[in-house]
């Protein structure tokens, strides 16, 4: 038993969610309790999906328990299939439903269903998203794909992009236009957007790239093995491993390597002098093995950061980053204890750290300010525009992303300057980053007002001093911190308007009510 | 004392076949509640005993994670805890141990059994009893399931509430207790406008804390804030205490006649009523007409999800003139729900259960103006041409009682609002 607070990854069958949801064409089948199905939100709200996930969910009760949980089973695969007709199924069990042991797998074989139907074992107890995505795939690929010809022109698969992934949907765009650069083709790209008659297709290609070891990986292992076909290993992201990548690229294809880098603009800008405070910033790198492996030799070669501590959450890389720890001369922290991570952020200080959106909760604690570089991600890591991570676009991109939560150059050192100024002061917050400049909290004494300012017009256009009664006063601080200044700011509009001049909690809502919409 | 509004209807939906339904449901289990008890109860810890997916089910539903250390987290069984029994109750001896001595501020712990847990039948209540009494006085150890095999969403929240009955003591007190964990800022309202009419004592279940605990018995009478409180409803039955019903305390309407049932348990004279009322009511009144504006005339489904379907509909159609055409709850209990149903006019479907492909495909055919759904089912409505209102939001947001009519009402006028503002030419 562990005592678990926040989670880095999800149960493996969210996995499986993920290459379900990032497929066309195939549906899965779920037995599990009706709770389960919090998982689409995931979806749809996080990844602001417009379809609901392709995943049926037996929703069986207390009730059914000694009863016949197995018929519940195959009736509902028998209606997923007539409702979608889908071209393949996946089925499986979630957490609860591994207990009741109805053999998902088995029970589907006896329905003579008219599409291959692909059973799911993914271990619960002992295994967590990132495995259940990377055994889903794996599963789905070994039941579907076949030997077969290699096209006439050289071409490759795009190995690992899932949905809920950091920046997949851009990376296979930029991934695709660095192959295209060089003449290679791509012929299938999956999980995402790929569909079961998709993966039948994948021998055709003449290399794979796995894009992301952590969803792609045994597959990429059982298609070499199977299909014959060699894998990169390179994940590109930031410019020296961009560069490495297309030699590596260029190596299996047997083709020149090139790399159109008209539109990097990422060094040039680490080189230019507004650049020279970012110097020797001290990063905390945490995220997936794959990425933090692939950013922190960014952060240090390419930003000119000190990486003074960096760590993944999923065991299964745990050697790889290892060794990039022995590589920077620190500790990797192997850990999914939320806590743990917290604690080692505590204690080395960062000035930046670059991890999940879990990070991103704990440097707004400390006060440390973080860019997300990893899954599990959170609803703003969808953004609106293109914004990979790989290739020459990527680094333009990463090098916008780190800098951005930082204090600008100049502004850091005016920053210090004014250090006892009133507003100019070093809690004041970067000045880009919107939100209200916070006066510095009084140590007696009043700040400087300047004379007829702002502050003095405002003064006058309110002619009659408004009043707040204690028990309005009381009953404003109850409302929620973030409207309270509008509540305020309403109410002595209303009170003003009217000639009120004392504003009592019935004001406070009569005047709520007034701007009600 | 509801005279400003229509009469009932001469044939409400209380005699109303229910269409009954069994298929996938698209609801979220009861331990979602600890997201919204764990704040009400200060000196309390939620501890679910279950597996990763229960985690991750909380961290989701939470959105986001604003504490380092919540008061809820999740004892997650491993494939060791599985294989023999007595030893997972020593983990969770361990585990427990280890906790409260972390965390000396927590005076009640809840043992929360999920799916997992009840499947493998891990016996909380024994492992509750046992731990009581290691940890008492100091710490009371209660527990209770919330689990998606025996309940859905808000059921969470009652279960918690029975689970709390039987543990206050004996009083032969007269008392009047509103039961539901509602935002202070609502609670405060209602014991403010009951206290005016001069009805006292008051007590809330849940209390803040345990210091704020009190007893029960048959002089206790209650009135539920919450329609979902059934298995509360009972258990305070069961220790002699009296229910008020009444309809559930939403819009003008509501508010109005639960206050007047309150009232009367406690002969408050109709002068002294309209006095405290009158105001209030006013103000409701208006905040929930210039929403009306946009929902006047406008057509509403409701999918099943928090339970509060019912009452909700009754708000729509009888203060902001919509029309329903399908009511879905997860389940309908007719002791609670009765006085709602009866206000509800006759013409809607009434739902329960959910067979979540069947029930879409209704949808689409009745093409509602408003749907109001969980968070799984409405991006995609909404790429499908309809407007939507997530239900959660109306479990996380102050909406009882007269001063929040006009919010309530905003969180249905305001998905309206918003599709006529954009331009459609370039969504999905």
């Amino acid at each position: 038993m562990k005592l678990t607070v926040w989670t880095y990854e999800g149960p493996p069958h969210v996995g499986a969610m993920r290459v379900a949801t990032a497929m066309k064409g195939l549906h899965y089948v779920l037995h599990a309790p009706q709770g389960d199905t919090y998982a689409d939100l995931l979806f749809t709200m996080i990844e602001r999906r417009n379809h609901r996930p392709p995943v049926t969910y037996t929703t069986f009760q207390a009730r059914d328990l000694g009863a016949d949980t197995g018929n519940l089973f195959k009736s509902a695969c028998l209606e997923a299939y007539a409702r979608h007709q889908p071209e393949a199924m996946i089925v499986g069990a979630s957490c609860t439903a591994e207990l009741i042991q109805d053999d998902p797998g088995g029970m589907s074989e006896t329905l003579g269903l008219p599409v291959p139907v692909i059973p799911l074992e993914l271990p619960s107890y002992q295994r967590k998203e990132n495995f259940g995505a990377d055994e889903t795939f794996y599963r789905i690929t070994r039941a579907l794909a076949k030997p077969m010809a290699r096209s006439d022109r050289v071409t490759a698969n795009l190995l690992g992009p899932t949905g809920l992934g950091f920046r997949h949907r851009d990376d296979i765009t930029e991934v695709t236009g660095l192959l295209m650069e060089m003449g290679i083709e791509v012929n299938v790209t999956a999980p995402y957007g790929a569909s079961p008659s998709d993966i039948a297709r994948m021998g055709h290609a003449h290399f794979n790239v796995l894009m992301y070891p952590e969803t792609g990986e045994a597959a990429a292992r059982w298609m070499e093995k199977e299909l014959g076909q060699p894998y990169t290993k390179t994940v590109p992201i930031g410019v020296g491993a961009t560069r490495a990548f297309v030699a590596e690229v260029a190596e299996l294809a047997g083709v020149a390597p090139r790399l159109d880098d008209s539109r990097l603009r990422s060094p040039w800008y680490s080189a230019s002098v507004d650049s020279t405070y970012l110097t020797g910033k001290r990063v905390f790198l945490f995220g997936d093995g794959t990425h933090v492996a692939a950013c922190a030799r960014l952060a240090r070669d390419e930003m000119g950061f000190e990486v003074v501590g960096l760590g993944c959450y999923n065991r299964e890389q745990a050697r790889l980053l290892r060794g990039v720890a022995r590589d920077f001369g620190v500790e990797a922290l192997i850990t999914d204890d939320y806590l743990e991570v917290e604690r080692c952020i505590e204690e080395l200080a960062p000035e930046l750290i670059l991890g999940t959106q879990m990070e991103r909760h704990i440097g707004k604690r400390l006060g440390i300010p973080c860019a997300v570089i990893s899954a599990p991600v959170h609803v703003q890591d969808f953004p609106a525009r293109y914004s990979p991570q790989m290739g020459i676009e990527g680094a333009n991109v990463i090098f916008d992303t780190w800098v951005h939560p930082l204090v600008m150059g100049l502004e850091e050192h005016l920053l210090t300057m004014f250090r006892e100024d009133f507003e100019f002061h070093d809690e004041a917050g970067a000045s880009h980053h919107g939100g209200k400049a916070k006066p510095r909290p009084e140590t007696g004494g009043q700040p400087p007002v300047p004379p007829g300012g702002i502050e003095e017009e405002k003064k006058q256009a309110t002619a009659i001093e408004i009043v707040w009664l204690p028990a309005a006063e009381k009953e404003l601080r109850k409302i929620p911190f973030f409207v309270r200044g509008k509540a305020r700011r309403n109410t002595e509009l209303f009170a003003g308007e009217r000639g009120v001049s004392e504003i009592s909690v019935d004001t406070l809502y009569e005047a709520k009510a007034h701007y009600a919409r | 004392m509801t005279d400003r509004f229509a009469p009932p209807p001469a044939r409400g939906c209380s005699a109303t076949p229910v269409l009954k339904e069994r298929g996938q449901h698209e609801v979220f289990c009861g331990l979602t509640g600890i997201i919204w008890l764990h704040r009400k109860m200060q000196d309390a810890f939620f501890l679910v005993v279950g597996s990763r997916t229960c985690a991750h089910l909380l961290q989701s539903a939470a959105g986001v994670m604003i504490f380092a250390e919540p008061r809820f987290a999740t004892a997650i069984l491993e494939e060791t805890d599985l294989a023999g029994l007595a030893d997972a109750q020593q983990e969770l001896d361990r585990v427990v141990r280890e906790l409260l001595e972390r965390r000396p501020d927590i005076k009640q712990l809840f043992l929360v059994g999920s799916c997992p847990s009840e499947v493998i039948k891990l016996d909380l209540a024994n492992a509750a009893e046992r731990m009581s009494a290691e940890f008492a006085p100091h710490v009371r150890v209660l527990n209770y399931s919330g689990s998606g095999i025996e309940t859905t969403f808000t059921q969470g929240e009652d279960a918690c509430l029975a689970a709390m009955v039987p543990v206050l003591p004996r009083s032969e007190a007269r008392e009047l207790l509103l039961v539901g964990a509602l935002p202070d800022v609502v609670e405060e309202q209602a014991v403010g406008l009951l206290e005016a009419m001069g009805i006292g004592p008051i007590r809330v279940l849940p209390a803040p804390n345990r210091e704020a605990e009190y007893g029960l018995g048959p002089g206790t009478v209650y009135a539920l804030t919450q329609p979902f409180l059934t298995d509360t409803h009972e258990a305070l039955s069961r220790r002699g205490a009296r229910h008020i019903s009444a309809p559930f305390p939403f819009g003008e309407e509501g508010t109005t006649a639960w206050l007047w049932a309150i009232a009367q348990e406690f002969g408050v004279s109709p002068k002294t009523f309209h006095a405290v009322t009158e105001k209030p009511r006013a103000r409701a009144r208006k905040a929930v007409a210039q929403a009306a504006e946009t929902l006047n005339g406008k057509s509403v489904f409701l999918f099943p999800d928090s339970q509060l379907e019912i009452p909700l509909a009754r708000f729509l159609t009888r203060e902001c003139g919509m029309t329903a055409i399908e009511v879905g709850a997860p389940f309908i209990h007719r002791a609670v729900m009765q006085a709602d149903l009866d206000l509800l006019c006759e013409g809607p479907t009434i739902a329960e259960g959910q067979d979540v492909d069947k029930q879409l495909d209704r949808c689409r055919a009745a093409s509602p103006d408003l749907t109001v759904c969980g968070l799984g089912l409405a991006n995609p409505l909404e790429a499908e041409g309809l407007t939507t209102k997530w239900a959660i939001e109306l479990v996380f947001t102050p909406v009882h009682f007269y001063e929040q009519a006009g919010d309530l009402a905003g969180l249905f006028s305001r998905p309206i609002r918003r599709r006529a503002l954009l331009d459609h030419e370039g969504a999905v």
